[in-house]
């Protein structure tokens, strides 16, 4: 369990890291390490130089403002969950965050690294796409933004190339008239999810849905988001509309058995958390409503 | 490379500040801060289970939180204040209020993933003083033992921050 040799730069400028990274093909970028260094000590990853990324304080950053919430590539998932602005502005951060492995992990994990890991059984994927979210990479030849729908091409597979770190990631900010909920089912709390399901439902100023989707944590090999808007026809939020949703879901995913649950359990999981949550997300818009009203 | 070659690695000058001490040592980039602590350092305190992040065995503090010392690399722990299960003992000998909480609560009986709790449950009740059952049981859920059964530590957690805020108050 140590991993083999590798050399090792720990660069004070993006310039310098993006440069080196540049320089050496296969070379791998180290933010929080807590998927990373795993791998490596398993050795099933083997790492000619590592890019130590920690000491670029210019990707630290958390901003906020009316848009969305913006943070850099080592942003800790701790001090993101800890923000009382990302909070306020695009809740599912935090109601997600609250469920990635254990606090322990949180204290040096970044988000960012989390997403560009790409597993499909992280929350923070998902939530990238759910939130129709996007990455900022870098690489010498300049910077690009790829958008969450394109980001995500296989089980820990995304489009970046090879010279590229990612450098910032932006969630847009919850719309006008929509609540939020995330759930998930796991053998031990901090642990990975069997199934984890997102939503976000939007109503009009009557109280009728007219959006909702869901997304999906650990049913498919890459975040799976579903438009369930045609199942709330009538804009009702009831058993009808919610078990539509899930069956609508299931057609999209495909759960697989593993150690850890049965094709078939995944699959059930998936159907009663999708109603789950789109409640939760039903109640939370009317709340939020009933806020912005009173204020 | 034949079986009896001695590996030789480039190694680096690292400074790594544990409990308020500096200490040089000379180490190769992969190795983990968990080994670097026990084998470069000689602070054999932090307990080495899993080696991938699983068991918290190997907790230590870094800059005040909870962190895996197999998770990282000591190469890359130059810039923080590292506090290991040594660290939490008084200048004087005597047991920290998490340390006398084990004790008192029979919070362990092997002692292999103790140091690990006893760093996490440390940051815990600084951050949560008055813990209820279900926060202290989330405190700790991260950290694995194969010994107690957990209600023991779960009564330590409670122990401890009472101790604590005593301790506090006076």
């Amino acid at each position: 369990m140590k991993p083999a040799p590798f050399r090792y730069e720990r660069p004070e400028t993006l310039d310098r890291a993006l440069a080196a990274l540049a320089a050496e093909p296969g070379a791998k970028v180290l933010a929080g390490g807590q998927s990373l260094i795993p791998l490596m000590s398993m050795r099933l990853s083997s790492v000619p130089l590592l890019i130590d990324i920690n000491g670029l304080s210019d990707l630290a950053h958390i901003t906020v403002d009316e848009t969305g919430v913006r943070f850099g590539a080592i942003v800790r998932h701790s001090d993101l969950l800890e923000h009382g602005g990302a909070r306020e502005v695009q809740p599912l951060i935090a109601a997600a965050l609250a469920h990635v492995a254990h606090p322990t992990i949180r204290n040096r994990g970044t988000t960012v690294g989390s997403i560009v890991h790409a597993d499909a059984s992280g929350e923070m994927p998902m939530i990238l796409c759910l939130t129709g979210g996007s990455l900022t990479v870098a690489s010498t030849q300049g910077r690009r933004e790829i958008a969450a729908t394109d980001l995500f091409i296989g089980p820990l597979e995304t489009s970046l190339e090879a010279e590229e770190i990612a450098v910032e990631a932006f969630m847009p900010a919850l719309a006008a008239g929509s609540g939020i909920a995330y759930d998930e089912i796991a053998r031990r709390h901090g642990d990975y999810a069997l199934c984890g399901v997102g939503a976000v439902v939007t109503l009009d100023e009557q109280g009728r849905v007219t959006h909702a989707r869901t997304g999906y944590v650990s049913v498919s090999e890459t975040p799976v988001i579903v438009d369930v808007t045609e199942c709330f026809d009538e804009g009702q939020v009831d058993e009808r509309s919610l078990t539509a949703a899930g069956e609508l879901a299931l057609g999209q995913l495909d759960p697989e058995t593993d150690i850890h649950g049965t094709s078939d359990y995944r699959a059930q999981l998936a159907r009663s958390l999708t109603a789950r949550v789109l409640r939760t997300a039903h109640e939370d818009a009317r709340a939020r409503g009933a806020q912005k009203v009173s204020a | 490379m034949s079986m009896t070659d001695p590996i030789s690695e480039e190694t680096h000058p690292v400074r790594l500040r544990v409990n308020g001490i500096s200490y040089d040592i000379d180490i190769p980039p992969r190795r983990l801060l968990s080994d670097a602590l026990r084998h470069d350092i000689g602070l054999t305190g932090t307990h080495v289970g899993c080696e991938h992040g699983v068991c918290g065995a190997c907790t230590i503090l870094v800059d005040g939180k909870p962190t895996r010392a197999c998770l990282m690399f000591a190469i890359g722990a130059q810039d923080v204040e590292i506090t290991t299960v040594e660290g939490l003992t008084r200048q004087d000998g005597t047991l920290a209020p998490v340390q006398q909480a084990f004790k008192d609560c029979h919070g362990l009986q092997c002692g292999f993933c103790t140091p690990g709790f006893l760093t996490t449950i440390a940051a815990g009740i600084s951050d949560n003083p008055d813990p209820d059952q279900e926060q202290a049981r989330e405190m700790i859920a991260g950290n694995l033992c194969r010994c107690t059964g957990y209600q023991n530590i779960v009564a330590s957690v409670l122990r401890a921050a009472e101790l604590q805020r005593e301790e506090d108050a006076s």
